[in-house]
């Protein structure tokens, strides 16, 4: 029997959530959690020296290829962090034993669902595994049982499947779009076949297709008008769910939402799909950006950078060309990347704190340097300052954006300014001054926040070439 | 490949049955209780049951009889009934709240009827008759499905809102011809709307809300407190 990667990344978490789900023990469990993910993120690795054949179902291809890297990769950081975080709430009694199990098979079972989708060839099943992995985080929404966690899980769970039923919707039109060219059955929802068939598809049914998937897939990237779930499920959630949610689920509906684009371009009569793009981006960028400012709780801020971010990102690919596309993979990975290091200091600050409250908190560069310059970086790196990876992004959208349409860069640069002005205003209240709120000692895990924080840094300074000329190749892809 | 041709017999039921279901849609929007409302439920179901029978029948698709036996028996019967159990148990109110007056929302429900037929009859003209109508009036339940969803106040009436709005989207995957894995979607949908409903009974929601009424979800939005 051949090794075959693919069903290795799928089959680990499957077999981990399994075994996690009836063993007893905290450590053992954190432990198992961490192997699993960081075995993961190993059968992900040697995707990168061989690559299998594709299958009617599942796909490995330059597209998919670092998304699925970059989930095994924070999937394996944030369960080193939710080692020591979940130890924290588990002495504190937010959690209690019999919550963790459920917690730790409900993660491999999410990182499962992410992996899936990102890895299927088949639109009904990248639907399903989608389904799977918003499921699996609405229960870890709902985890501490609180009024509050629970009104965000109900939250998330009815707009998320609301989304869902619409990104259907849109699926099922793909497919009669397809079926008088593909031929009927399972050779229309493959999705290599649709991409060779595209051409000949009805472009108006195609048109309409997208418009159900790019609101259904939209309301999982949390895009300005269907985003009001978002927050919340950040929010209310344990942080190391904020982290995956933020880094990982945001990314995979958004890829879903690339796969069908790369349809539409292929198809020379379809719409282009860059404006209702650029008008979503903008509205959310715009839109998170002034709602950054009257924020009072500190995961609730960091949530709405990320619709801040979602919003630029799709704007990025909506303005489309090798330039736009090639800034939105990069600012991508790099939101992925800062944002779930931001949510793994804000986990350990707030667990320090005892509150999310900003007023709550003040400081930090005192009392917990590590913890406090931990944050100022990744803040400094989320705004878009130089030296870190997502200024080189920004700086790409923009320059590119001022060669094409001035009009939409202006507007561009004051939703970047308006969040850039509220992000540090806050950060100025929470990382200096003086010191406010609990200033105890932290059992913190600074490894995984500074190994993402390092990999931007470096992506600031030098991107290595193979990485460059993999965007590059996607970007011309994706049309 | 052989279409079922327009006007035929069975072009005539299967279009008899989409629109009954598009009708019942309708039915929902001006139930003012709650137990009313649940019974349109089971009848809306039902009624898709039938639809979705009628066309395993016509395109002799045997697995898809599956998914009509999951609608009659899971979301005709179990889920009403299930529903209905807890709106007594749990004391709830059974007055639905609007937003905006019925009048309005059934104005709002036939002119999104009205949409759908125009956006979707033009586009697909080119494929075959019984999945044309049947997607152009599978968008119209799913749309007043998501209209009674943003009109409705309480927690159960967003969940019948939903409820008929999958509905409308296996109407519509059942339509499209052969489309693969419709059984298996139907399934994923019913253990979505299971942990629903699950979810509302196990949380307690009402107790931890106080009331079902959703907007006082609001006060969990932060940053006004």
């Amino acid at each position: 029997m051949t090794f075959d990667p693919v069903a290795a990344i799928l089959l680990t978490p499957l077999i981990a959530a399994a075994v996690l789900a009836v063993l007893p023990g905290y450590r053992l469990e954190a432990g198992l959690n961490m192997i699993a993910s960081l075995a993961s993120l190993l059968f992900a690795l040697t995707l990168l020296w061989h690559r299998p054949a594709t299958g009617a179902y599942l796909l490995v291809d330059d597209l998919n290829i670092v998304f699925v890297l970059l989930n095994c990769f924070i999937g394996f950081t944030t369960s080193a962090f939710s080692a020591s975080y979940i130890g924290h709430e588990l002495e504190t009694g937010r959690l209690k034993p019999v919550h963790l199990r459920f917690y730790h098979a409900m993660f491999q079972l999410m990182l499962f669902g992410m992996n899936l989708a990102l890895l299927a060839n088949n639109i009904g099943l990248m639907w399903v595994a989608v389904e799977l992995a918003t499921l699996t985080t609405v229960m870890m929404v709902g985890l501490y049982r609180t009024a509050e966690a629970l009104e965000a899980a109900w939250k998330y769970f009815i707009l998320g499947s609301v989304g869902i039923a619409l990104a259907l919707f849109g699926t099922i039109l793909v497919y009669l779009a397809a079926r008088p060219v593909v031929g009927e059955g399972l050779d229309a929802m493959i999705w290599t076949n649709l991409l060779t068939a595209a051409p000949q598809f009805d472009p108006s049914l195609l048109n309409i297709a997208f418009i159900f998937l790019l609101l259904g897939y939209g309301t999982k990237v949390g895009l300005a008008p269907l985003h009001a779930w978002l927050p919340d499920a950040h929010a209310e959630g344990p942080t190391p769910i904020s982290a995956v949610l933020s880094g990982l689920l945001l990314n995979v509906a958004l890829y879903a939402l690339l796969r069908f684009k790369v349809l539409l371009a292929a198809n020379p009569h379809a719409i282009a799909p860059g404006p209702l793009m650029i008008g979503l981006g903008l509205l959310s960028l715009v839109f998170a950006a002034f709602m950054l400012y009257r924020r009072r709780d500190i995961k609730r801020l960091f949530a709405y950078s990320s619709i801040e971010h979602m919003g630029i990102i799709v704007f990025a690919f909506g303005m489309a060309g090798p330039l736009g596309n090639f800034a939105g993979l990069l600012q991508m990975t790099m939101h992925s990347l800062t944002k779930s290091a931001i949510f793994f200091s804000v986990g350990h600050i707030t667990q320090v704190k005892g509150t999310q409250r900003i007023s709550g908190m003040g400081g930090l560069t005192e009392s917990h340097p590590l913890l406090g310059w931990a944050l100022v970086a990744g803040v400094v790196a989320i705004v878009g300052l130089p030296p870190f990876g997502v200024f080189t992004s920004e700086f790409l959208v923009v320059s590119s954006t001022f060669a094409r349409a001035p009009v939409l860069a202006v507007i561009l640069v004051a939703g970047l300014l308006l969040a850039f002005g509220a992000l540090l205003l806050r950060l100025t209240d929470v990382a200096f001054g003086p010191v406010k709120g609990p200033a105890g000692p932290v059992h913190a895990s600074y490894i995984p926040m500074f190994a993402h924080l390092a990999l931007v840094l470096m992506a600031g300074i030098w991107l290595p070439p193979a990485l460059v000329a993999w965007f590059q190749h996607v970007a011309i892809l994706l049309g | 490949m052989t279409w079922i041709a327009p006007h035929g017999l069975s072009f005539d039921i299967a279009h008899m049955l989409a629109g009954l279901l598009v009708l019942v849609s309708l039915m929902m929007l001006y139930q003012v209780r709650l137990t009313a409302l649940l019974h349109v439920l089971g009848l809306h179901a039902f009624i898709l049951a039938l639809s979705v029978a009628w066309q395993a029948h016509i395109q002799a698709a045997p697995h898809l009889y599956i998914t009509a036996g999951i609608a009659l028996a899971f979301k005709a019967i179990l889920i009403p009934y299930a529903l209905r159990r807890m709106v007594f148990q749990m004391g709830l109110h059974r007055e639905i709240e609007t937003v905006g007056g019925i009048g309005l929302t059934m104005l709002a429900g036939i002119a999104l009827v009205a949409l759908s037929l125009e956006v979707m009859l033009p586009v697909t003209a080119h494929t075959d008759p019984v999945a044309r109508e049947d997607i152009a009036l599978a968008l119209s339940v799913v749309l007043i499905g998501l209209l009674m969803m943003v009109t409705r106040r309480n927690a159960i009436s967003q969940v019948v809102g939903f409820m008929s709005l999958e509905n409308g989207i296996n109407l519509a995957a059942t339509g499209a011809r052969g489309m693969p894995l419709v059984v298996e979607i139907s399934v994923a949908f019913s253990i979505l709307i299971a942990f629903i409903v699950v979810g509302i009974f196990l949380f307690r929601i009402r107790e931890r809300f106080d009331t079902i009424d959703v907007s006082a979800l609001d006060r969990s939005r932060g940053g006004q407190s």
